[in-house]
């Protein structure tokens, strides 16, 4: 089952632009894209690069440290990496009221 | 001699006399112009209401022109009448001049259907360049204005008016826009993109009259609805000028008819261009009437024997950003008529190829018109394509490229906006040994009008030119297909102001990390800072102004201006550092110091605490200028290098540039603070200074090249800011000094800058004066960040 939690007001993530937001431990990539909010674990599979900082393409968001790319939709590094990186891992967001939400199963919120 | 009277000082009329001359011909020649201009472009009357060309760009025959070759020129003279029996024309004036032979070159104007109020103050047509300096003084910026007529005039007049400013509606009574050229198809294709520019469309929209009191208000549709307008184009249709031929008892029908060698049904009269009928066919494009215009002189200097057998009507929309194609005949109706349809709705791309008996009949391009002449090729070769069927959509090259520019004969129109024809290309290639079709441009002004014939100058050039080298168009990346020099000017011609307008109109939407920052640059220079900041097109480090390290912590490096500091600043410094728990305090490489290790959170608050401007060391900007202690204490400083160093770096910080510029101040040369291989160098000698720019000394080096030597500190300082704001304007981003000027020589950089006309001196002067007065100091940011740009966001409800 998946829970909501209230993250932060749009406004706070202007359009085409990464915000981070801190889940306990996690740092999570929250974006505003052409096609809606997204968010990924803000940890770049390369060197840890802060996604977040990171520019912008359409869906896509380049790593400020050395180039690679992930697509913010499937977490999958689209760019830079010769024989495959582990994806980032996504979050389902939506907007509601105004305010970005984010969906957390609740096993994963448990853990 | 005999006397030769041509009527109609335009495109069609002028050129047919230009083929004349190169018979010997033995005429006395008198044209008449009603238009008060010397010949002049017309097609690119739309590239002047874009802003993209001034008229002075879009004459074809200066007055210089005329008078070389003895043509009596009578400009601003309309002639009202021909008296066919006494061989005379007559101009309103009550002047009258005799013909032995005469040419009616009359074209055609506007048609003006007949609304209710078109006759109110702002209705306007687009045909003349009285017309468009007309609608240029009323189009100001967020006036509503709507186009009548959604042809290739009405948008180019659209698109046109836009980029002025204004708010346009192009309102066209049948359901497709470019219905004569266009399929339903390809018309949804142009339409999207038309309107993704910003020009909204009415479809299906009749118009039933013009509203206003004197002046108008708006339109009133037959649909009832009405719309505001204070400025109204009507763009119609076109109805050839015939009534002078008609009251002289010329053979008229919709237009002046005439046979295959130009000839009236009156002996001695002929006719030429948009004002002709041939075989039941009236022009609207010029490739035609130049072709025309070649059989007439043929004929009239007595080498009858070409004939005009009509022509295959193509046409290319030239609005940037939009490009549409057509060629031959585009409908399926007629029966045996089949086609062959590509379409990639989100590349906005759309292809149709109409075939009749195997054959190629007619061809629409929508957002990829690379193929064009290929159609063409086909459609008027009439050759059997069955056999290529599949590949017909996306042809492969030709087996033999140059064989259709080997077809042509040597007098043919290569370039029908400029009138250049293959011989004239063919003798500049050899005569001054051209290579690219980027000189050929420059030199013959070929393809630089519409630009549809650039593939067959290029396949020209590639035949005849011995070290022909294609055009190397350096594209940013692939988000935007257009070099760095092209998109300059496309920013400039379409008065774009944000990255992501350029993104949107001239690209793919989206961007990414390479075009991004580039465009953000060119955008930041083209308007000297006026333009629209996007803050996310930048790269992290000119979102906070400090430089992402390897940790994703941060560096700062306060501007310490010739490498001057005091102990109060030192201690502000010292404070900070411990403050912050700063890890690492480190004296640069560039005569500074450098706090590594910042959390992005504390930025603003040291930035406030140091009260310090920001040393732009994490941006492609103005880094330093070095300075040697130089006159000041050194025994062997000839001149003042801190205070002059001091004052080059208050006059250029803060400014943005392609790459990072770098600059140092010595006071002999000596050298102590390595002047000679920085981008720009200030080298004191006993009583003069040597400026030397494009050193480098960092993955490789380089000396930097002397740009001039003078003997003030002003002048100095002064040839320092003119190489660099033509540096700033002039080098692709990311292009230091040291390519740059290699790239330019620098002879032509001197040219260009210390050596340039002192007018262009002092505009690139004033340009840099107007970018300084924006720009600011981006540490002040700190009183007014941009939404959580520096915090770490805490969620509004914990995870429990
Ligand atoms: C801090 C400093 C080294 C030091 O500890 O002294 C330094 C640090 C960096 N240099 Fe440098 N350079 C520093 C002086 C120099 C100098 C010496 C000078 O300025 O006189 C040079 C040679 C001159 C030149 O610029 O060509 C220099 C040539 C480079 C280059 C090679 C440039 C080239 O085209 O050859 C790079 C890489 C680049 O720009 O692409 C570079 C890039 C870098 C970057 C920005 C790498 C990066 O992208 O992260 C380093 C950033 C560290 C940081 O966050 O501060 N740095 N770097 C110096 C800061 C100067 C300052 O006060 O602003
Ligand atoms: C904005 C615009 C964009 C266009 N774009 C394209 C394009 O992309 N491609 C293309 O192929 N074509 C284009 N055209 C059409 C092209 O300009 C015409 O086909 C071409 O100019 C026709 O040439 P012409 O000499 O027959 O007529 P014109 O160029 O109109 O010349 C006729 C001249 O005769 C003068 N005249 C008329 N009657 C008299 C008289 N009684 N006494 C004295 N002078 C007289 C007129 O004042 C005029 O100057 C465009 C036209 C316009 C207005
Ligand atoms: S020399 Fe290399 S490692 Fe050292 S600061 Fe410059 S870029 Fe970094
Ligand atoms: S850490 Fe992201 S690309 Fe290297």
């Amino acid at each position: 089952m998946t829970r909501w939690i209230k993250l932060t007001h749009v406004d706070n993530v202007p359009p085409r632009e990464g915000r981070v937001v801190r889940l306990g431990t996690t740092q999570i990539a929250v974006f505003n894209t052409e096609q809606g909010f997204m968010a990924v674990e803000n940890r770049c599979p390369h060197g840890g690069g802060p996604l977040a900082d990171g520019i912008v393409g359409g869906t896509t968001v380049t790593c400020p440290l050395h180039n690679w790319r992930v697509c913010l939709k499937s977490g999958e590094v689209t760019k830079g990496c010769a024989d495959g990186a582990p994806p980032v891992r996504t979050f389902a967001v939506e907007v509601r009221n105004g305010i970005v939400m984010l969906g957390v199963n609740a096993a994963e919120a448990a853990a | 001699m005999r006397k030769l009277v041509v009527v109609g000082n335009g495109m069609a009329g002028v050129a047919c006399v230009d083929q004349i001359l190169k018979y010997r011909h033995g005429f006395d020649i008198t044209i008449f112009g009603e238009e008060t201009h010397v010949n002049y472009n017309r097609i690119m009357l739309s590239s002047v209401l874009a802003g993209e060309k001034s008229f002075d760009d879009i004459v074809l025959n200066d007055i210089d022109w005329y008078q070389r070759n003895k043509i009596r020129t009578r400009l601003g003279v309309r002639i009202k009448q021909i008296a066919v029996n006494r061989r005379v024309v007559a101009d309103t004036d009550g002047g009258e001049v005799e013909f032995d032979n005469l040419i009616l070159a009359t074209g055609s104007r506007a048609f003006i259907p007949p609304i209710p109020g078109v006759d109110k103050k702002n209705v306007f047509v687009f045909r003349t360049l009285d017309d468009t300096r007309a609608l240029l003084a009323r189009a100001v910026p967020g006036l509503r204005a709507v186009v009548i007529g959604g042809g290739l005039l009405g948008l180019e007049a659209a698109r046109g008016l836009q980029v002025q400013g204004c708010n346009v509606t192009v309102v066209h009574l049948p359901g497709t826009l470019m219905e004569r050229q266009l399929d339903a198809t390809g018309g949804l294709y142009l339409r999207k993109r038309i309107e993704d520019l910003g020009v909204k469309v009415l479809l299906g929209c009749r118009t039933e009259s013009i509203l206003g009191n004197g002046h108008v208000e708006g339109l009133r549709f037959n649909s009832g609805e009405n719309i505001d307008a204070e400025l109204v184009v009507i763009a119609t249709g076109i109805q050839p000028n015939v009534e002078l031929a008609r009251e002289a008892g010329l053979m008229v029908n919709r237009g002046i008819i005439v046979d295959d060698y130009m000839e009236t049904s009156e002996p001695g009269i002929y006719a030429v261009g948009e004002c002709t009928e041939h075989r039941g066919q009236v022009f609207g494009l010029v490739a035609p009437l130049y072709e025309q215009g070649q059989v007439l002189a043929a004929t009239i200097t007595g080498n009858r024997g070409p004939e005009f057998t009509g022509s295959v009507p193509a046409t290319r929309l030239k609005i940037m950003g939009v490009d549409v194609f057509s060629a031959g005949s585009v409908h399926e109706a007629e029966p045996g008529v089949e086609s062959l349809k590509f379409e990639d709705p989100a590349q906005g791309v759309y292809r149709k190829v109409v075939l009749k008996d195997g054959r190629v009949h007619g061809v629409v391009l929508v957002g990829d018109v690379s193929d064009d002449q290929r159609y063409v090729h086909w459609i008027k070769s009439g050759e059997d394509v069955c056999g290529m069927r599949r590949q017909l959509l996306f042809p492969p090259p030709a087996a033999d490229g140059g064989l259709d520019v080997a077809q042509m004969p040597d007098s043919e129109t290569v370039c029908g906006c400029m009138g250049v024809t293959k011989g004239a290309i063919i003798n500049a290639i050899h005569e001054h040994g051209l290579t690219t079709l980027a000189q050929l441009k420059e030199r013959t002004r070929a393809s630089t009008g519409c630009g549809s014939c650039a593939g067959t100058c290029s396949r020209l050039l590639k035949a005849v030119a011995p070290d022909f080298e294609e055009d190397k168009i350096k594209t940013i990346c692939a988000c935007v297909p257009y070099s760095q020099d092209q998109l300059r000017g496309i920013i400039r011609s379409q008065k774009l102001k944000s990255a992501q307008d350029v993104l949107d109109i001239y690209g793919n939407g989206r961007g990414c990390e390479v075009c991004k920052p580039a465009i953000s640059y060119l955008l930041d220079v083209v308007w000297c800072g006026d333009h629209v900041e996007d803050r996310s097109a930048r790269f992290i480090n000119d979102r906070v102004h400090a430089n992402i390290q390897k940790d994703g912590t941060f560096s700062v490096v306060p501007r310490m201006r010739g490498g001057i500091t005091s102990p109060a600043e030192l201690r502000r410094i010292a404070d900070v550092a411990e403050k912050y728990g700063v890890p690492l305090v480190k004296v640069t490489g560039s005569q500074r110091i450098d706090l590594l290790g910042v959390k992005k959170e504390d930025l603003p608050r040291i930035w406030a605490d140091l009260d310090m401007p920001s040393g732009q060391a994490y941006t492609k900007g103005v880094r330093m200028v070095k300075t040697c202690v130089g006159s000041t204490f050194c025994r062997f400083g000839t001149q003042d290098a801190i205070s002059t160093g001091v004052e080059l770096e208050r006059r250029l910080e803060n400014l943005f540039t392609p790459h990072k510029v770098k600059m140092a101040v010595v006071g002999c040369p000596r050298n102590c603070a390595e002047a000679t291989v920085k981008d720009i160098g200030l080298v004191g000698q006993d009583g003069s200074w040597q400026v030397v720019v494009g050193g480098a000394a960092g993955k490789g080096v380089r000396k930097a090249d002397l740009l001039i030597t003078v003997e003030t500190t002003e002048e100095a300082l002064e040839a320092a800011e003119v190489f660099f704001q033509y540096y700033r304007e002039h080098a692709n981003y990311l292009e230091r000094t040291y390519d740059f000027v290699e790239r330019f020589g620098i002879e032509k950089v001197r040219k260009d800058t210390v050596y340039a006309p002192p007018d262009a001196k002092r505009a690139l002067i004033d340009r840099l004066r107007k970018s300084k007065d924006k720009s600011y100091d981006a540490w002040l940011e700190r009183n007014n960040p941009r939404p959580a740009q520096f915090i770490q966001i805490e969620p509004l409800e914990v995870a429990k």
